[in-house]
């Protein structure tokens, strides 16, 4: 069993955990992730480690409460403990021989980006940062981001907190504007990083994105979160999560990702009812 | 008293029935019958049958036990060879095994003996209710990698020598493709259980969520302190066939579909993991995964079900057995067919309409049978303008797997054949990596339960061996 350390709400639906799993706080890198049950017969769900304490043995994860499962998982207190917590999974971020490079991050997807960042900062990296969400409300991390970036830029869609607009902006302007960006390394919603990839395209600035399906096993046995990269046939689990931007068909990624949403918003509805008898 | 021609018949669920529900499909034998078939057997000196069992059970001398009622004693003389009996009686194709090499089916059918097996294995678990005796320790630690059946067979003959063996186990739950796999109306999961049970009494030490390659290393297992390991770490990546649509909406690989249903329990109402419960669904495949994958898709609702298979019914690699209920519960055999594209709905008008992007149909084309391939199979050749679409909004692919390249990997001086299998010597199953020690679908490709657990049997006794030798 895999005890929770601490609990966070990071935002009203948002929110962070310390699970104590010392083999794979022990290899964690930032990139990977892994893959947990909340409680015997749960789902598995894959989570990007947001980040880990190696001393402590305790890995930190990031969510939002979306569906059923992180219902559930939010439902849970520091002292319990989840059923699985298995990882690390999947291949680290490349880092290697980077010197200034660009993050763009949005919504949850800031969490993931976080460890990254900080690792890039700490081998000398220069590090950009841009943060987007949809408003204010929902704004997580941004004093984590200033301590590792060089720049940090954050925006909101409705302009209720730093700039008023979408992460491609400041981005654009930055490329406009001739910063020679080694790399633009960029996680959030797949839309988002779509049209991250559509910015940089003109500029030639290599785009890492960091694909998230939907999976089971996360060691390459089932093939659910296939993509097409290049044409060719990748898994997600062992081959990514990280893929070169320009190669990754994003509209069939969308599109496979909308798979269960009859499914999901049934068991949220479910879910969501529990809750609501448990608290009368 | 003149020999019974025949085996007394299985008792099975009806057909109609059965289609309907998860339940076990053979029901086994009762003490009569089991008595009566043990009866049946010559028990001959020769004993071709035990030449015929990979993991050579003493098949006549369990049998003269359950003709004398001695139903536990039956099951010692099984245990001594292998350690997943009630599996083994359920799964193993024993028409071309024990079965027969067996003298009776010479003249008439060959003695039952998975049935009896399958008998033994159940009457122990269901009476038995002492303590098996745990062996002294020899103070030596064994890893094994993989709980499946080579994982489970070999941890239990070094644990019975008195190995300290830990079982590494990528998933939440022991069992391997016995648990993810083959289905609870093939081999029910409670026996699954029962058996990775019955191991740990012998003090087999089971640690699930760790991925061997990523949570950790074989390198970091030696350092850990375990003198030799295992590698049955299964077949690994789905195969896709690289046609167009493979991407669309209700395509599964045969892995994900029964994953879903056996191991996260998506069969159940109220399960936390959906699948797709498709009205018409096409399995591409003839192996023993694509009958699973059938009648698993036939059980959650499907009106109609087709097997594409791309040469003839006398091809088909699934176990008759399994093909003849297969038939029985109404499977549609589209033999003669191969996959050239998969086709889905597009609405051109309404790019939010929530039926894009899922399959609607898969266009084969018809094949006929041509010269014998190296491996003397007939080559099926495709007739052209032949295609046409079979509707459908399920597609699953059951064409094999390519191994998990995680292990490769990450461990150097293993080394694997082009194919990416692991490759090993035959006799000892002993790897290019000092120490390690590989057998099951991690070697071969995807093959049998049986044959897995004959590898892991022939590695347990060649680690036992190099490292009383060291």
């Amino acid at each position: 069993m895999y005890e929770i350390k601490s609990k966070r709400a990071l935002n009203s639906t948002v929110t962070m955990m310390d699970i104590y799993a010392p083999l794979v706080a022990k290899k964690a890198q930032p990139g990977q992730f892994v893959i947990l049950r909340v409680d015997e017969d749960g789902e598995r769900i894959p989570l990007t480690v947001a980040g880990y304490d190696r001393q402590a043995g305790t890995v930190k994860i990031i969510f939002q409460i979306v569906g059923a499962t992180t219902m559930k998982l939010n439902s849970k207190e520091v002292g319990e403990s989840l059923s699985d917590f298995c990882g690390p999974l999947g291949c680290a971020t490349e880092t290697d021989g980077l010197k200034k490079v660009c993050i763009v991050g949005g919504g949850v997807g800031c969490a993931i980006a976080l460890p990254v960042a900080q690792k890039l900062h700490e081998l000398g990296c220069e590090v950009h940062s841009v943060i987007g969400f949809r408003n204010k409300d929902l704004l997580i991390l941004e004093e984590e981001f200033a301590a590792c970036s060089d720049k940090l830029t954050v925006m909101t869609d409705d302009g209720s907190y730093g700039r008023k607009g979408v992460v491609t902006e400041p981005l654009k302007e930055a490329l406009e504007g001739g910063e020679n960006y080694d790399r633009i390394i960029t996680i959030g919603p797949l839309i988002m990083m779509k049209f991250v990839v559509a910015t940089a395209k003109p500029f030639g600035v290599p785009v890492t994105v960091s694909m998230n399906p939907i999976m089971i096993d996360g060691t390459g046995m089932c093939g659910g979160c296939r993509l097409t990269v290049g044409g060719k046939t990748k898994f997600a689990c062992v081959d990514g999560p990280d893929f070169d931007g320009y190669e990754v068909d994003f509209d069939e990624a969308m599109d496979r990702s909308r798979m269960y949403c009859d499914f999901e918003s049934r068991e949220r509805e479910k879910t969501c009812n529990l809750f609501k008898k448990e608290a009368e | 008293m003149p020999i019974e021609p025949k085996k007394h018949p299985m008792p099975v669920q009806d057909p109609k029935v059965r289609a309907h529900n998860f339940d076990e499909v053979a029901l086994g034998y009762d003490e009569k019958t089991a008595v009566a078939e043990a009866a049946r057997c010559l028990n001959c000196k020769n004993r071709p049958c035990v030449a015929g069992c990979p993991v050579n059970i003493s098949i006549p001398e369990f049998i003269s036990k359950v003709k004398t009622g001695d139903f536990e004693e039956a099951y010692k003389i099984i245990s001594v060879s292998s350690s997943l009996p009630a599996v083994c009686g359920r799964v193993c194709p024993q028409e071309t095994q024990c079965e027969s090499k067996c003298t009776l089916g010479i003249k008439f059918e060959p003695v039952a003996i998975g049935r009896l097996e399958r008998f033994v294995a159940d009457y122990h678990n269901k009476h038995f209710e002492g303590i098996l005796s745990v062996p002294v320790s020899n103070g030596h630690k064994v890893a094994v990698i993989g709980s499946g059946p080579s994982g489970l067979t070999c941890a239990g003959d070094l644990a019975k020598k008195g190995y300290k063996v830990s079982v590494f186990e990528a998933l939440h739950t022991a069992g391997g493709v016995l648990v993810y796999g083959i289905p609870e109306f093939r081999l029910p999961k409670d026996i699954v259980k029962e058996e990775v049970e019955a191991l740990k009494q012998y003090g087999v030490e089971i640690d699930t969520n760790v991925v061997i390659g990523k949570t950790l290393t074989i390198d970091e297992l030696f350092e850990m302190g375990y003198e030799a390991v295992f590698i049955g770490s299964g077949a690994g990546l789905p195969r896709f066939m690289g046609i167009p649509g493979e991407s669309l909406k209700g395509v599964y690989s045969a892995n994900e579909f029964l994953t879903r249903s056996n191991l996260m329990k998506a069969y159940k109402d109220g399960s936390d993991t959906p699948i797709m419960h498709a009205k018409r669904v096409a399995v591409v495949g003839g192996g023993n995964v694509a009958m699973d994958a059938a009648r698993t898709a036939l059980r959650l609702g499907a009106e109609s079900v087709h097997i594409i298979y791309r040469r003839s019914m006398e091809e088909l690699p699934a176990r008759r057995e399994e093909v003849e209920h297969a038939e029985e519960e109404g499977i549609v055999f589209d033999i003669l067919r191969n996959p050239v594209e998969i086709v889905g709905y597009h609405n051109p008008d309404d790019r939010r309409d929530p039926k894009n992007g899922f399959v609607t149909g898969v266009k084969v084309i018809k094949c006929e049978l041509g010269e014998p391939d190296e491996q003397g199979r007939r080559r099926p050749v495709e007739v052209p303008g032949s295609e046409y679409i079979i509707d459908v909004d399920c597609v699953i692919m059951s064409i094999g797997t390519s191994p998990n390249p995680l292990i490769k990997n990450t461990t150097e001086g293993l080394d694997v054949n082009r194919r990416g299998g692991i490759i090993v010597e035959e006799a000892t199953g002993k790897t290019s990596k000092e120490g390690v020690y590989a057998g099951g679908d991690a070697v071969t490709g995807a093959a049998t339960v049986i044959l897995a657990m004959g590898a892991g049997k022939t590695a347990a006794k060649a680690i036992d061996e190099y490292l009383q030798s060291k």
